[in-house]
C-alpha cells in the first residue's frame, strides 16, 4: 500500500492536476499560517504585559500627591498636596512593622552634557533604597548611599544607555557630567532590565535636588516596600492605613477620593496577569476557531475532489484497481499535500514572526512574538488527521460505488 | 470460454422495477469473434456489463473459463476483472490526465508490475496499434480514433481472456470506425475471445457471429461470413 510504486503514482496525479493540489494546498498552508501568527501574536502581547513589571519589586506601593475634590476643615476643595521629608520620617516612625525600606523620588527633566555631546535625560533624585524598588543594577562603581544623602553630594549614577550615548567608548567614572547647568560626578554605572527606557535616568542624591531646588523639603513621590511576610492581604490593609495616616496628617477629607493616591504594583500586577490571561484565552479561541475553518475547508475540498474524480475512480475500478487501493490513493494524496502544505504554512508563518521581532512592539505592544514548535506542529497534525478523515469518507464512499455506475456519471 | 444460463437482471428504480433481462442462454467459445446487437433498450449494455463484472446478475449462473463467476466482493471482482477481461467502451474513458502510455500502462500497475517492465510492455502494445509516436500524448491531443485506440491498447496490455467493447465505433466517423475494426480483427485472429456491442449492421458483419437481443432475450443467434477488413 505504501509502496514507492504507489508513491510515484500519487506524485504523479499531483503533479498533473496543479489546481486541485494548490487549492487544498492553499487552504491547509493557510489555515496552519495564520494559526501561527495568530498564536504569536497572542504570546507577543503577554510578553509586553508581563514585561511592565519584570524590572521592579513586586513588594512596593507607590504614594503620590494630588488636589483633593473635597473642602475640609476650612480647606477649599481642589487644593494641591504636596509630600516631604516628614512625610518619609513619620511612616517609618508608624509603620516599623510593615516597612522593609522607604525611598523619595523627584523625577526632573535635565538637558545633560559631556564635553561637546548633550541630550535630554530624567535625573530621579532618590535615597539608597531606591535601588531595591527598582532592581537597578550596579555594573561599576556604586550606588547613592547615605553619606551622600547626608552630605548633599553632586554625584550621579548613570544608566547604560546615558553611559554609551555621552562617553561613547569612554570610562564615565570619576568624569564631571553638567546636568541642567551643575557639574555631577559620576560614582556609578548601571543596567536594569527595564531596557533602554530605564537605562536612560540619571540617579543622584534627593538631598541634593531639594538643594538644588531653593533647600525645599518636597517629594514627588514616595516608594514603599512592605515585608513580603505580611502577604498580599497585608498589603491592602496596610495601603488602606496609610492612607487614613496620610489623609488626617495632610488635613484631607477622610472620605475624599483625591489627594493622595496609593498604587499597589502586586496588584497592577495581578490586573496585568489577568487581562494577559484573558487575552490568551482569546486568541487561543480564534486561533482554534482558524483551525477549525481550515479543517472544514480541506473536508470541502476532499468532498470536491473525490466527486471530480469519481468518473477517474470508475476507470481505475474497471481497469483492476481494489476499493482498498482507490481510498489508499486518495488518502495519501490529501495526507501528503497537508502535509507538505501544513509544513510550508508552518514555516512560512515562523519565518514571518521571526522577521517581525519587536518591530511591532511600540505601536501594537507586541513583544517578540512566537510560536513554540510543538503547538505548531500539533495544530499541523491535527489539520493532517482531519484532512484523512475529510478524505477518508467520501474516499470510501466512492471506492464502494459499482464501476458501472461511476462509468456512466459524465 | 463464457457460458451464460438463464441470466436475469432487474434494475430498482424506486417503487418500479424493470426487468432487462429475462433468461439469457449463451455459450461463447475461444477465439469467437461476437456482435451483440438490439435496439436501444433491449440490454445490450447490461450484458456486456454483467459479463464485464462490472454489474451482477439477479439470477442464472456464468461460467468464465469454467470458473463460476458468484458472489464476487469487490476486491476479487476487481482482480478478476483485471487478470481476465479487457474492456473498451463508446467513450473512451481514458484517464485525461495520463499521457496515451500511462493510459495502457494503468492496468499493469495494478497488476503490481515493476514500474519499467510495464512502461516496457505499455509501449509495445501503443506500438501494436501505431501509436508509439503519440505515447507521451495526452487523450486531449489526440483524434477520437487515436483515444479508442489507445482503449484497446489499454484493454489487452493486461492480456485478458476476454475482450469486451460496448459500441466502440460508436463515436467513431465510418472510416475510423472500419479502422478500429480492423484492429479488432486483427486481435481475434491472433486468438483472443472478442465481444462486440454494436448498433450497425455493417460493424456486426465484421464479426464472426451475431447475437440478436430483444425485450431481454436472444432472439436471434448466427454465425456469419465475416467481411474482413483492409
Ligand atoms: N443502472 C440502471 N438503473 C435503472 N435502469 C437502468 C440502469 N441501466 C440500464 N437501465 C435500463 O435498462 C434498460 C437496458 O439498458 P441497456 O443500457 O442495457 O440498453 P442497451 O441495449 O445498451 O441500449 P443502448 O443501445 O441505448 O445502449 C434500459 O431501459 C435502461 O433504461
Ligand atoms: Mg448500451
Amino acid at each position: 500500500m505504501f509502496s514507492r510504486d504507489s508513491w510515484q503514482e500519487i506524485f504523479e496525479t499531483i503533479r498533473k492536476n496543479k489546481l486541485r493540489t494548490i487549492l487544498s494546498g492553499f487552504t491547509v498552508a493557510l489555515g496552519i499560517f495564520i494559526f501561527v501568527i495568530l498564536s504569536g501574536f497572542g504570546n507577543g502581547l503577554q510578553n509586553t504585559f508581563k514585561e511592565f513589571f519584570v524590572d521592579d519589586a513586586t513588594n512596593v506601593l507607590r504614594i503620590f500627591p494630588g488636589r483633593t475634590s473635597k473642602p475640609y476643615k476650612g480647606f477649599k476643595a481642589k487644593r494641591r498636596i504636596e509630600l516631604e521629608n516628614s512625610d518619609i520620617e513619620a511612616i517609618k516612625i508608624n509603620f516599623p512593622l510593615f516597612l522593609e525600606y522607604i525611598t523619595p523620588r523627584i523625577s526632573r527633566g535635565a538637558s545633560v552634557k559631556y564635553n561637546n555631546k548633550s541630550d535630554n535625560y530624567t535625573t530621579r533624585a532618590v535615597a539608597p533604597s531606591h535601588q531595591a524598588a527598582e532592581r537597578t543594577i550596579i555594573t561599576k562603581g556604586r550606588f547613592i548611599n547615605e553619606v551622600d544623602i547626608k552630605d548633599k553630594t553632586k554625584y550621579a549614577v548613570i544608566g547604560r544607555k546615558v553611559a554609551t550615548d555621552l562617553f561613547g567608548g569612554e570610562d564615565p567614572m570619576g568624569k564631571y557630567l553638567d546636568v541642567g547647568k551643575i557639574a555631577f560626578k559620576v560614582i556609578g554605572v548601571f543596567q536594569d532590565a527595564g531596557g533602554d527606557n530605564e537605562e536612560s535616568f540619571i540617579y543622584i542624591p534627593y538631598t541634593t535636588r531639594q538643594l538644588i531646588e531653593k533647600a525645599n523639603d518636597k517629594v514627588d513621590q514616595i516608594i514603599i516596600a512592605y515585608k513580603p511576610s505580611i502577604g498580599h492581604s497585608g498589603a491592602i490593609s496596610l495601603e488602606k492605613k496609610l492612607r487614613l495616616f496620610l489623609k488626617k496628617k495632610k488635613i484631607i477629607d477622610p472620605t475624599d477620593q483625591s489627594g493622595i493616591f496609593i498604587r499597589n504594583v502586586a496588584d497592577e500586577l495581578k490586573r496585568n496577569e489577568d487581562f494577559a490571561g484573558v487575552l490568551e484565552t482569546i486568541v487561543i479561541f480564534v486561533a482554534i476557531g482558524t483551525l477549525i475553518a481550515g479543517i472544514i475547508g480541506i473536508s470541502n475540498i476532499m468532498v470536491f475532489v473525490v466527486k471530480e474524480r469519481t468518473k477517474e475512480l470508475g476507470i481505475r475500478k474497471a481497469l483492476g484497481a481494489s476499493p482498498k487501493s482507490v481510498i489508499a490513493m486518495i488518502l495519501q494524496e490529501s495526507v501528503f499535500i497537508t502535509l507538505i502544505s501544513g509544513y510550508f504554512g508552518l514555516a512560512s508563518g515562523m519565518v514571518l514572526l521571526k522577521n517581525i521581532g519587536n518591530a511591532l512592539e511600540e505601536d501594537y505592544f507586541i513583544k517578540n512574538p512566537y510560536v513554540d514548535l510543538s503547538t505548531a506542529m500539533i495544530s499541523t497534525f491535527i489539520l493532517i488527521i482531519f484532512g484523512a478523515i475529510a478524505g477518508y469518507i467520501p474516499a470510501k464512499r466512492a471506492a464502494r460505488i459499482k464501476p458501472i455506475i461511476a462509468l456512466r456519471d459524465e | 470460454m463464457i457460458n451464460l444460463k438463464s441470466l436475469h437482471k432487474s434494475y430498482k428504480t424506486g417503487a418500479t422495477s424493470l426487468h432487462v433481462l429475462k433468461g439469457i442462454n449463451l455459450d461463447i467459445e475461444k477465439g469467437e469473434l461476437v456482435a451483440i446487437m438490439g435496439s436501444s433498450g433491449s440490454g445490450k449494455s447490461t450484458l456486456l456489463n454483467i459479463l464485464g463484472m462490472l454489474d451482477v446478475a439477479d439470477e442464472g449462473s456464468y461460467y468464465l473459463d469454467d470458473v463460476l463467476i458468484e458472489n464476487l466482493n469487490e476486491k476479487k471482482a476487481a482482480k478478476y476483472r483485471n487478470l481476465f477481461l479487457g474492456f473498451v467502451f463508446q467513450s473512451f474513458n481514458l484517464i485525461n490526465y495520463k499521457n496515451a502510455l500511462e493510459n495502457v500502462a494503468l492496468p499493469l500497475y495494478y497488476q503490481g508490475m515493476s514500474r519499467k517492465e510495464r512502461q516496457k510492455q505499455a509501449m509495445e502494445y501503443l506500438d501494436s496499434v501505431s501509436l508509439k509516436p503519440w505515447a507521451t500524448h495526452l487523450p486531449s491531443e489526440l483524434s477520437g480514433g487515436q483515444k479508442q485506440r489507445v482503449a484497446i491498447a489499454r484493454a489487452m496490455a493486461s492480456k485478458p481472456k476476454v475482450l469486451l467493447a460496448d459500441e466502440p465505433t460508436g463515436a467513431l466517423d465510418s472510416t475510423t470506425s472500419y479502422e478500429i475494426m480492423g484492429l479488432i480483427q486483427k486481435i481475434n485472429n491472433e486468438g483472443k475471445t472478442i465481444l462486440v456491442v454494436t448498433h450497425e449492421d455493417d460493424i456486426a458483419k465484421m464479426c464472426k457471429r451475431i447475437v440478436k437481443l430483444k425485450d431481454g432475450v436472444i432472439v436471434e443467434d448466427k454465425k456469419i461470413k465475416q467481411i474482413i477488413v483492409k
